[in-house]
């Protein structure tokens, strides 16, 4: 038998005063990621790295683009719900820590912003 | 409202080996937060054009940042084998003792061997030395 009430379960939250949202966003990106990265992984070691017009045409080349924006958004998600938690674990002033998570979403969010608008100026660069 | 007891309770645990694997997934996922900051100058150096992929290039191949290279690769292969043993969890797999300590071993040698293997490719076959 469970000691909550009714309309508590319904809403899902928990001490945290938050539900299983980022609890289900953290493994949907976890597996997406699995994926992601072991393609992105074994493409960079075999690529010649100094060489800046075989690089920009492998991420023009393909469905490589979009691989490369949903690695980069996907890891940059992961990485925020991440950090998150470990912010929430180990800082305990109440201002430190709503500061903190706030710098670690700004810098996540510009992280992703970044990544999608060099992938795509490179792709649209060969297109052009 | 008084204060609510907040989770984690290390203290209360005696130490337990698999603990070490728990701590070192979030060290490791931390630690590729940053890395992910490396990818992303790089990607951006890379849209620049030719000349800043030079310069971007020429600090990533410098000792410290191979040794960095080299460190968030490991990173990455222990978090990848041990993020799929906490989706095996999630699944209510595993979950015994003796299974959480094997697969705690698995883990270990699947990311040195996988760590192995792409260090080798990255390293010495030519990829990141210019």
């Amino acid at each position: 038998m469970s000691l909550r009430t009714p309309l508590g379960r319904q809403l899902g939250l928990g001490s945290a005063h938050e539900g299983v949202h980022h609890w289900i966003l953290q493994r949907a990106t976890a597996v997406a990621l699995v994926l992601l990265t072991i393609w992105f992984v074994l493409s960079i070691v075999r690529l010649p790295l100094a060489d800046h017009a075989a690089i920009t045409a492998w991420i023009a080349h393909g469905v490589n683009p979009v691989l490369l924006i949903l690695l980069l958004v996907a890891a940059a998600w992961h990485s925020k719900l991440g950090v998150q938690v470990v912010i929430e674990d180990y800082v305990h002033g109440k201002h430190a820590k709503i500061a903190l998570l706030l710098v670690s979403s700004f810098i996540h969010v510009l992280i992703a912003a970044t990544a999608v608008l060099a992938v795509l100026r490179i792709a649209m660069r060969s297109v052009g | 409202m008084r204060p609510r007891p907040m989770s984690p309770h290390a203290s209360v645990y005696r130490f337990q080996y698999t603990m070490i694997g728990s701590l070192t997934h979030r060290m490791t996922g931390v630690g590729m937060s940053v890395g992910l900051l490396v990818l992303v100058a790089w990607l951006a150096a890379a849209a620049g054009g030719a000349d800043a992929y030079a310069g971007t290039t020429a600090v990533l191949s410098s000792l410290v940042f191979k040794v960095l290279l080299a460190l968030w690769l490991l990173a990455f292969c222990y978090h990848l084998f041990n993020g799929i043993r906490h989706l095996a969890w999630d699944l209510i797999y595993g979950f015994e003792r003796r299974e959480a300590r094997r697969s705690f071993r698995m883990v270990v040698a699947a990311a040195l061997i996988l760590f192995a293997a792409l260090a080798w490719l990255l390293f010495c076959r030519g990829g990141a030395a210019p």
